[in-house]
């Protein structure tokens, strides 16, 4: 398990504990963390799980790929640290990792 | 009135379910129309991920979205269905016969004794973009597509995106427009490229600005849009704009569907289990869009549904008429509908 703060619009942190190998989406969805629609289910598909990844965990998330970042045109408010969390694979290394959720979803 | 087509089935949506319906319609003889709101055939198979691979499709390990959909398209097209795309069925009245009347928004109508909907998550819309406000500014100064090009003639235009349409539209509407901005967020495009060498082209030439960027705020009143304001790299600037086509791609939206009295919960159309049929009797509801105790959003559950529901839909249009239940394996009757027999 890695743990994962979801920081929600209203600056309420949620903590959650993600299985290896899911998906920081899925771990959002599979607790009702509120902000994270999700529409078209992980497929990279929509821009409806977008995140900003806290700075200190940049390094570790990665850069999105081509087909994400061509997902992410369609969000609101896209910033340097913007991501889809349906594309970060959860995984030991980023126990902890912190993300922030935008105030709208497109 | 426009000419009255007159079928058996109308099918509200052209996904793998309302396609297979097709072949489940077919075998009982039944004559099929589809209407969706995208131009090609395959719902959300289509629009959302063609390419992904689906690995719940019986006898596929794998398949992708697209070619299901080609694989569909191939299974029905022993029954002739006919098809009108980039069309939303706006009403949905009874006749006092018992027929259903069909109405798009271009004004077309159809006629049939059975309404099938399986319209999915609803209709493709074109997604607005979370700008405080733009609601104000619909239908006036900002618009979602290009209906007529006359609406941006002399205007000062701005178009936000990075995808074909975006581009596609900076490119025709330009030669027409007194000036034109594209605002995309980044220096990349989704566009073909062929299309983002035309654009830099015409910047080049002094013919347009391109802007890299995010739309924050418009200011105008009463509906009219005198500028946009755009949040770069280097802080906002100030456009001057009086019509905006931003192009955020397609969103999900129940749509008209919601009033045609179908006692909805949540949303989707209640149906039972036996029929498939909503709470209006010749009106059956399959796939995503409906729900029943235990209801699994799945394409091979809408399969199934489309089977049972064809069944009763028989009923509605050949009362009294004895159905015989035939496998295609052995029937010749069947194979003969389906172009197969020896």
């Amino acid at each position: 398990m890695t743990k994962i703060t979801f920081i929600a619009s209203s600056g309420a942190r949620i903590d959650v504990d993600a299985v290896d190998g899911s998906t920081v989406m899925e771990a959002a969805i599979k607790n009702a963390v509120p902000g994270i629609t999700a529409e078209c289910g992980g497929a990279c598909a929509c821009a409806t799980c977008h995140v900003y990844v806290d700075e200190a965990w940049t390094a570790k998330t990665g850069k999105p790929a081509a087909t994400e970042e061509d997902m992410l045109d369609f969000a609101f408010d896209v910033r340097p640290n913007s991501r889809l969390s349906c594309q970060i694979k959860v995984k030991p290394d980023l126990d902890g990792l912190v993300v922030a959720i935008p105030e709208r979803q497109a | 009135m426009a000419d009255i087509l007159k079928t058996d089935v109308v099918i509200v949506g052209a996904g793998p379910v309302g396609l297979f319906a097709v072949f489940e319609l077919g075998l009982l003889d039944l004559k099929c129309h589809l209407i969706d709101i995208l131009d090609r055939p395959g719902g959300q198979c289509a629009e959302l991920y063609p390419e992904k691979p689906i690995y719940d499709i019986p006898a596929w390990p794998v398949i992708s979205g697209q070619d299901l959909v080609v694989k569909l398209m191939e299974q029905i097209a022993p029954f002739s269905p006919t098809f009108a795309y980039n069309r939303m069925v706006t009403s949905l009245e009874k006749l006092a016969d018992g027929t259903f009347r069909v109405t798009t928004d271009e004004n077309e109508v159809v006629e049939a004794k059975v309404v099938v909907i399986a319209a999915g998550g609803g209709s493709f819309q074109p997604k607005r973009p979370p700008i405080a406000g733009i609601e104000a500014y619909e239908g006036h100064s900002v618009f979602y597509s290009v209906r007529r090009m006359e609406e941006f003639r002399d205007r000062d235009v701005v178009i936000v995106g990075g995808g074909d349409s975006a581009l596609d539209w900076t490119i025709n509407l330009q030669p027409i427009v007194r000036s034109m901005t594209l605002v995309h967020r980044r220096p990349d495009f989704r566009a073909a490229p062929d299309s983002v060498k035309k654009m830099f082209d015409l910047v080049e030439d002094g013919k347009m600005r391109f802007v890299v960027g995010q739309v924050s705020g418009l200011a105008g009143d009463n509906g009219a849009l005198s500028a946009v304001t755009v949040k770069g790299d280097k802080g906002e600037e100030t456009v001057k704009a009086d019509r905006l086509l931003p192009f955020f791609g397609l969103t999900m939206k129940l749509g008209p569907i919601a009033e045609w009295g179908l006692n909805l919960h949540e949303n989707l159309i209640p149906v039972d289990t036996e029929k498939f049929e909503s709470s209006t009797p010749g009106i059956f509801a399959i796939g995503d869009i409906n729900w029943y105790p235990g209801k699994l959003k799945l394409i091979l559950s809408g399969f199934h549904e489309g089977a049972l529901m064809a069944q009763a839909a028989k009923r509605v249009v050949a009362p009294g008429e004895r159905i015989v239940f035939q496998y295609t394996t052995s029937s010749t009757n069947l194979q003969k509908k389906l172009g197969v027999a020896g």
